[in-house]
């Protein structure tokens, strides 16, 4: 997930060049000096992890959601807060803050991709997080906590976000536990020792509405909230990366990523029980082969995949639900729903960023 | 046989190098001027189409407060934002101090329309020095170089493609420079706006929306300028194609003999015509290239002081610095051709008439019969009809130039039947055979010379019109000032507490505290600011009022009226007693109307406590001060060390004046400029058409000098007619000036400025500017006198031996 990281960077560059954009994705590798560093056996402490750590330079608030109308027509959510230190140091108060914030919202369904940006600065109120109550905003889109006093402030959200041609606002509520990658949350990012701190809600049943240009639709679902934060996570010669959130139809999940570097990419994961025990995945224990690709934007992009991890017996399929879910941002990169045949079944979100 | 025909015509030219020269000279003059201020006008239109575009606010809609209030508070950005309202911050202000001035534009690189923004701002290296304190400021080049040292302000960069005289800073910069903390001006409202956003007024009640910003503004109220200067382009262009006209004449007519003995060889007449056409169009593209390389000169000298004359007079800011743009080189050129085929056509056109073995015989060149004369005289009856009709009926500035247009070409035309009229009466009072020869010679000449002599004219008056009205200007202005500007020191407080606590503290120190509160807003559809004036003694004593009654000011201080400068009053067509409506709804009637020259902008003025009753969020920081005016420095020293408040949040009544007219003075370098420039060329074509006299007229001198009149004699003669000349043309240019001062002062100015001045009579100017004619015909006449002075006396002799 980490792969996310070098999104925001890249996106911010050519949005507003704060990171090199000649750096590209690469950028991610930039010299972290002066910033927090993700130490080994830190604890994570909640509610205080969920709100914003300005000490790292880039952090963010990331949620996919697989959902479907009453008759059954499938669609995906994408609703991701960015934050991004300008400066390492005192984020400063007022318009002289240097916290920068980016927002991404998206719905796909069958028949289009549609995506939105937002660019803020903090200090003033126009973007930001703050713990209690639990809200995450950038103008009027929202992540906003709604579960009862004394309960995990993630485990209620209410959620919305539009752009010119789409809307949607749901409520989402989770029906697991939190779930820390790596070592207990600590989530390795090359051989080199990169890392960042990860965290997941991957166990929210979704209900609510979509705006769309024919109309409103209800719909029901899942969704994956992801929490990370860094300042270095990506090694030197990684430029891009392919990652999976998926549901399972027995209610286990997976999240599974390649880092692609100039030599062999570096595969990590996790496997989630159905009862949110979690199992990292070392590298050599998934298999990921690229079916057949899509032409994207004068880009070829692999949107079906072979997965296997045969320690947990699976073997399967992952189609995207539309193979043009790009996102059209500044730096682009694909970003979509997918549905997951084979072994196990299922749905799920992949992202996947430096194919030139 | 073309080549031939070819290589004969152009050996006159080497035969009178001379001849060429003037030709050339002429029109790469006229081309100059034309193209000199096609070019500062290019290049302010330029300007003002930037700075209509920075941040695509040509574009964009914005929102501001409803009020006319100066700023709106941040918060309402942020709720807005907030609400799916896809809007930007702009805050903007004048940013001064010791004396040096400049727009400050505060932008939020996060949210401004990226294609808006200079791409120097989106420099990744920079970005971050951009955003924290100290920040940086983008500005054009020469913006950046004059600023360079100036202390308070943040680092400076760069950036090409940039209105000239502003700073783009980030908005929490520009706030701290501005001391308007958690302030905006107003928010862009950008293009793309989300599926569904609440109404404007559940949000920000107190915003309303404004149409994108009108390039317009500043073209429109600097159009009057341009048109200025564009007469005044043509002017010179005209006075400079009357050399044009009696150099390629005079080689017309010189080379007749040649046309006749080509045609007689076997060259047809369409070849003729066609190689001479050439011939012309080849010099026309050398002079104009020539005149655009001069007009470019004259635009990079003048500009400065055009651009110091807009920012000073409608606040309009335009580059220093010239760019070659095609419009108006490709115009310099065309002129160029199109003046040397208006001069150049009659003659082509007689060659086409002339009979095949026409008398080669060169008619005296232009020999004017009384016919012609009076066929003149009836033409110049006409315009002037048109310039009377244009004066009674002619509205705006249109009216004005097609008013000044048919007076001076009317009077142009006349000229020549005036000056036969006067010299006719000078024969009859002539005594002696020299005298009488002399005054008889005089007339002879008049045709030759008519068409320098008209330029001159035209110079002359020019000067005398421009002059009388600067000058006019100029006394009126000072007069103002010094009513206007009673108070002692003016101060301005950082803010509204400063300013509770300013009063509180001046109160017992000084005679008398003037609040100067304003608000801005829209009247009859137009941008005003609304002042508000204290019931005190120093309006009455002092104001100037054009239209009012005795009891103007006690009306205003009991809030029952209003007064609006001689602007609003002539733009909106209101009379005393009209009721205007208010920004905000309420209605006041007019009671009064000052003159208020130098503003662009409508105002008004009520009473103090009208205003702030009607709007109570006026902006209460500036104040007039009455002291003594001996105590001013220690008051300012006071103020200083008491309040902490910079230098440049007061200044006192001598350095306003001083400022003034500064920018009075610099307004009118350029009008000064152009008009020396066009009585050079004048004097010029004065000089051309005296020398291609002095060749034709040996046989009338030949005669006078063997009659016993020595050289030296005649020569002293001819300088004495040329002046002479002139000096009958300056007594007819007197008036004519005079006119033309009173159609600027009372027609083009209240088109232009929205303000009438009173006349002034500057008789010693004219004298001066006699003296200077009569210097410029001497000047003129000099050469071919020093030429006749020595004429070998056998070419005198040669004219009797001569066939002709």
């Amino acid at each position: 997930m980490n792969a996310r990281v070098a999104v925001l960077c890249a996106a911010l560059a050519s949005a507003l060049p704060l990171c090199a954009l000649a750096q590209g994705f690469a950028g991610m590798a930039r010299d972290a000096e002066g910033y927090g560093l993700p130490q080994r056996g830190q604890r994570l402490a909640f509610p205080i992890d969920h709100g914003a750590h300005p000490d790292f330079r880039i952090e963010w608030w990331y949620l996919t959601a697989n959902l479907e109308a009453p008759d059954g027509t499938p669609y995906g959510i994408q609703w991701t807060l960015f934050r991004n230190a300008l400066a390492p140091g005192n984020p400063g108060t007022g318009w002289s803050s240097s916290q920068a914030w980016m927002g991404h919202a998206a719905l796909t369904d069958e028949t289009a991709h549609r995506g939105a940006m937002r660019i803020a600065r903090g200090g003033i109120g126009q973007a930001g997080v703050t713990t209690a109550p639990f809200a995450a905003w950038i103008d009027e889109w929202r992540m906003q906590g709604i579960a009862p006093p004394g309960e995990d402030p993630l485990s209620a959200l209410s959620l919305t976000a539009q752009g010119a041609d789409f809307g949607y606002d749901l409520q989402l509520a989770a029906e697991g536990p939190l779930v820390l990658h790596g070592e207990e949350g600590f989530s390795v990012k090359a051989e080199s020792g990169q890392a960042s701190y990860y965290y997941s809600q991957p166990f929210y049943r979704v209900t609510g509405r979509l705006d769309l240009p024919d109309g409103a639709v209800a719909v029901t679902g899942q969704a994956w909230l992801d929490r990370e934060w860094s300042s270095q996570p990506l090694a030197e010669d990684q430029n891009g990366w392919d990652w999976f959130s998926l549901h399972f139809e027995d209610g286990s999940k997976l999240m599974a990523f390649q880092l692609r570097g100039e030599g062999t990419a570096f595969r990590s994961g996790t496997w989630i029980a159905a009862d949110g025990s979690a199992t990292p995945l070392s590298d050599d224990a998934l298999a990921l082969r690229p079916l057949s690709e899509t032409q994207v934007a004068g880009r070829r992009i692999p949107t079906r995949w072979r997965l296997a991890l045969p320690a947990h017996g699976v073997d399967i399929t992952i189609t995207a639900l539309r193979g043009d879910a790009w996102m059209d941002t500044m730096v682009p990169y694909w970003e979509g729903p997918v549905r997951v045949n084979g072994t196990h079944a299922g749905t799920g979100y992949l992202e996947m960023t430096g194919y030139e | 046989m073309r080549r031939v025909a070819l290589s004969a015509l152009l050996a006159h030219w080497r035969r009178h190098p001379l001849q060429l020269a003037t030709l050339l000279l002429g029109l790469a003059l006229a081309t100059a001027l034309w193209s000199g201020v096609q070019a500062i006008n290019a290049e302010a239109r330029a300007s003002y189409a930037r700075a209509a575009g920075v941040l695509g606010q040509d574009r964009l809609e914005s929102l501001v407060p409803a009020r006319g209030l100066p700023h709106l508070d941040q918060d309402i950005f942020v709720s807005l934002r907030r609400a799916g309202w896809q809007v930007s911050p702009l805050l903007e202000g004048q940013w001064s101090r010791a004396g040096i001035s400049v727009q400050i534009v505060g932008l939020d690189p996060f949210t401004a329309p990226r294609s808006a923004l200079p791409g120097m701002i989106l420099d990744e290296t920079r970005i971050t020095d951009f955003l924290a304190p100290p920040g940086l400021a983008y500005g054009a080049p020469e913006t950046v170089a004059a600023l360079t040292g100036v202390v308070g302000l943040p680092p400076l960069a760069a950036a090409e493609g940039m209105a000239p005289g502003l700073l783009f800073t980030d908005i929490g910069i520009a706030q701290s420079l501005l001391r308007a903390e958690g302030r905006l001006s107003r928010l862009l409202i950008l293009p793309d706006q989300p599926r569904s956003r609440p109404e404007l007024a559940a949000i920000a009640p107190g915003l309303e929306r404004r149409a994108p910003i009108e390039q317009a503004d500043s073209a429109q109220l600097t159009g009057s300028f341009h048109l200025n200067l564009t007469a005044f382009g043509l002017l010179s262009f005209a006075v400079g194609l009357f050399i044009v006209h009696s150099a390629i004449g005079l080689a017309f007519e010189q080379r007749r003999p040649m046309f006749r003995t080509l045609r007689a060889l076997g060259l047809p007449l369409r070849d003729l015509v066609v190689v001479l056409a050439g011939e012309v169009v080849l010099l026309a593209l050398v002079a104009g290239l020539v005149g655009i390389a001069l007009g470019y000169l004259i635009a990079a000298a003048l500009l400065p002081d055009v651009a110091a004359t807009l920012r000073g007079l409608y606040g309009a800011t335009v580059s220093g610095s010239l760019s070659l743009r095609p419009e108006w080189w490709l115009g310099g050129l065309g002129m160029a051709l199109a003046g040397a085929a208006i001069a150049a056509g009659q003659s082509l056109w007689r060659l086409w008439r002339l009979p095949l073995l026409a008398p080669a015989q060169p008619t005296a060149w232009a020999r004017a019969s009384t016919r012609a004369l009076a066929r003149q005289g009836i033409a110049a009856g006409g315009l002037a009809l048109v310039a009377v009709l244009a004066a009674v009926h002619g509205q705006g500035i249109a009216g004005g130039f097609i008013l000044l247009g048919a007076l001076l070409i009317s009077a142009a035309l006349a000229l020549p039947g005036i000056l036969a009229l006067m010299l006719a009466g000078g024969a009859r009072l002539a005594r002696g055979a020299l005298a009488q020869w002399f005054w008889a010679d005089t007339r002879q000449q008049l045709p030759g010379l008519s068409l320098a002599l008209m330029a001159l004219l035209l110079a002359l008056s020019a000067n005398i019109g421009v002059g009388t009205m600067v000058a006019s200007f100029r006394l009126t202005f000072t007069d103002w000032l010094d009513q206007r500007l009673p108070s002692e020191l003016y101060v301005t407080a950082r803010d509204q507490e400063e300013a509770r606590r300013l009063r509180d503290w001046l109160a017992p120190r000084i005679d008398a505290l003037l609040p100067i509160w304003k608000v801005e807003g829209t009247i009859l559809g137009g941008p005003v600011e609304i002042y508000g004036v204290a019931d005190h003694r120093t309006y009455p004593d002092n104001w100037p009022l054009i239209l009012g009654e005795a009891d103007t000011w006690q009306v205003l201080a009991r809030g029952q009226g209003m007064i609006v400068n001689e602007q609003l009053w002539r733009r909106a067509d209101l009379a005393l007693g009209d009721t205007v409506p208010l920004p905000g709804g309420a209605v006041r009637a007019l009671v009064g109307v000052y003159a208020d020259y130098g503003n662009p902008k409508g105002q008004v003025i009520l009473g103090l406590d009208d205003l702030t009753a009607l709007y109570p969020d006026v902006d209460r920081r500036r104040y007039a001060i009455r002291t003594d005016p001996a105590a001013v420095p220690e008051l300012k020293t006071a103020l200083t060390e008491e309040f902490g408040l910079p230098s440049d949040s007061m200044i006192d009544q001598g350095r306003v004046k001083e400022i003034s007219l500064m920018v009075f003075e610099r307004t009118f370098l350029v009008t000064g400029a152009l008009n020396v420039l066009t009585m050079a060329v004048a004097g010029f074509a004065m000089f051309t058409s005296l020398l291609t006299l002095s060749t034709m007229r040996l046989p009338q001198l030949a005669p006078v000098w063997a009659l016993g009149l020595t050289r030296r004699r005649l020569a002293r003669l001819e300088l004495i007619r040329a002046m002479l000349l002139a000096g009958l043309t300056l007594l007819v240019a007197v008036p004519v000036g005079l006119i033309l001062a009173w159609v600027l002062l009372a027609v083009i100015n209240v088109a232009a400025f929205g303000w009438k001045l009173p006349m002034h009579l500057f008789p010693a100017d004219w004298l001066w500017l006699g003296l200077l004619a009569l210097a410029a015909a001497g000047l003129a006449a000099a050469w071919p006198a020093w030429r006749l002075a020595r004429l070998a006396p056998s070419d005198l002799l040669k004219v009797f031996a001569d066939e002709r």
